[in-house]
């Protein structure tokens, strides 16, 4: 029989302690305004924001859609660090907007701007085709010849130890900040990027997979894997701690004879 | 013609040649620190060691590492830069070409110091 | 035009080093380095060949690199090589898959493993001996 510790009764102070003021105060947001398809132009519009401790960058933008300048072009959607949506550079390096506190910035100035590496569509929304493109690329599902959908074949067994393989390369949420941070991809348009790569991993080590072969020969061309030089900019900007670097080193494991 | 190498024997060859070159660069360096710098810089001293055949083998074995991995890299770098058909052709024959040019003109220095042919 | 439509951060953006921590500074260093260093190769293999034209040729060649600038090269270069070896071999085992971290969930605030410290003490190790190695160099060049 299972035997229940009930903690010890504690005294509750009557008269709890008042939550911490948080005192409003004003920004300055920086927005960079452009728009390619009508001109090269870029143009920061600056907006004087109410915050409090909690605000976000992105509540401040839609405090800027909503009072101040409603043409300010943002893509967003979850509030939550879930959709990959809201991307973007803050003060100079890629960030949630949704994710990223005004308050642990450090600055009463804070500039926004497109991430970086993608193509503008207008102001801070930027297209993802490519990335979305080169993540089909890597076969992003289970190739296996047995499905579990038909009848009479064995369902896949998986240990948490093999999940654990893979795991945390599946918590992706293809925001394209790790694009944004790679130095290869500063340059290089042809290079798959972090985001692919590592998702070419996450499904190699799935033990259902048997598409080993394809995604390697995949990943193992002039624009591909070897462009990885191991910055770790990629990880060092992704808010969901899916490592990217680590999943590339791992593959290259692969292919260099390390991994079976 | 065109070449095909996959990437990762290429870049197994850049891990090997650096791998090689470490180990041998280090014997080049130590033979100049067995006696005073100057006075291994010395005419004479230098025609010895090419005169030296296992020394001057050595030579030959650090030139060809160390520029096919020099050449490798500096490939690898200007594909990053700019993409484009006819460019990494350019940049992948030009760099095997640079790498062919700077082994025949270092070949040549020891193999006609080692001769005695200066 | 090209690079404006694509919001591409180009040579600029990719030889940064001060955003996103120590790797990409040693990423940074380690491609500095290697051109550096493939510059001095094409110099010396040049410099050398001047021993076919005798000794004279061979004696105003050197002239011309014992000098307190050609020394000054010398030690960079020596601080270039040694940081490029001990980054190197480092990246060499990290892109074989060892001693970037085990993959597991990951738990917030998501430090990402790859960037440990086991990696940050390599980088930092190969800075010092590169410095050592220009010191101990420097003294042998400018001491003769």
């Amino acid at each position: 029989m299972a035997t229940v510790t009930v903690p010890e009764e504690k005294k509750i102070d009557s008269t709890p302690a008042a939550p911490e003021e948080s005192k409003p105060k004003t920004i300055t947001l920086r927005i960079s305004r452009s728009n390619p398809s009508e001109n090269l132009e870029t143009k920061f519009d600056e907006f004087k924001v109410p915050v409090q401790k909690w605000t976000t960058v992105l509540e401040a933008i839609l405090y800027v859609k909503s009072n101040l300048d409603h043409s300010v072009a943002v893509r967003y959607s979850c509030r939550q660090a879930s959709c990959g949506s809201c991307g973007m550079k803050i003060n100079g390096k890629p960030r949630l907007a949704c994710y990223t506190k005004i308050s642990e910035l450090d600055s009463n100035v804070i500039t926004i701007e497109p991430m970086n590496n993608f193509p503008i569509i207008r102001d801070l929304a930027v297209n993802f085709d490519q990335l979305i493109s080169t993540h089909k690329k890597m076969k992003p599902y289970i190739i296996n010849e047995e499905s579990e959908v038909q009848p009479g074949t064995k369902e896949f067994i998986q240990t948490p130890k093999d999940l654990e393989k893979f795991l945390q390369f599946s918590y992706c949420i293809k925001c394209g900040l790790c694009n944004s941070a790679c130095p290869t991809m500063a340059t290089d348009e042809s290079f798959i990027g972090p985001q692919g790569l590592a998702q070419a991993y996450r499904y190699t080590a799935d033990n259902r997979d048997q598409g080993k072969k394809d995604r390697l020969k995949i990943v193992d061309q002039s624009h591909g894997i070897w462009r990885c030089h191991f910055a770790g900019s990629c990880s060092n900007v992704c808010p969901k701690g899916v490592d990217p670097a680590m999943a590339i080193q791992l593959l290259r494991g692969y292919l260099l004879g390390f991994r079976k | 013609m065109v070449i095909k190498m996959r990437e990762s024997i290429i870049m197994k060859i850049h891990y090997g040649t650096a791998l090689g070159a470490v180990a041998l660069v280090a014997v080049h360096i130590l033979m100049r620190m067995s006696q005073k710098f100057t006075d291994s810089l010395a005419y004479q001293n230098v025609m010895a060691n090419y005169h030296f055949l296992p020394y001057a083998l050595m030579l030959e074995v650090i030139l060809v590492l160390l520029s096919v991995h020099g050449f490798n890299g500096l490939r690898v770098i200007l594909l990053e830069l700019k993409q484009g058909v006819t460019y990494e052709r350019a940049i992948n024959y030009g760099s095997i070409a640079a790498m062919a040019a700077l082994i025949a003109y270092g070949s040549r220095t020891i193999l006609m110091a080692g001769m005695g042919m200066s | 035009m090209a690079e404006r439509l694509s919001n591409r951060e180009g040579i600029k953006g990719m030889a940064n080093p001060t955003r996103y921590g120590m790797e990409r500074f040693a990423y940074w260093l380690q491609r500095i380095s290697g051109l550096g260093l493939l510059a001095y190769l094409i110099g010396h293999i040049y410099e050398t060949s001047t021993i076919l034209h005798g000794k004279a040729a061979w004696d105003s060649m050197l002239s011309l690199t014992e000098t307190p600038g050609g020394h000054l090269v010398l030690v960079l270069v020596i601080g270039m090589c040694v940081f490029h070896t001990g980054n190197g071999i480092r990246l060499m085992i990290s892109e074989g898959g060892k001693g970037v971290g085990k993959p597991g969930q990951p738990e917030y605030p998501y430090r990402a493993l790859s960037l440990n410290s086991k990696q940050r003490l390599c980088i930092w190790v190969s800075i010092a001996l590169a410095a050592l190695a220009m010191m101990y160099g420097a003294g042998v060049l400018f001491g003769d």
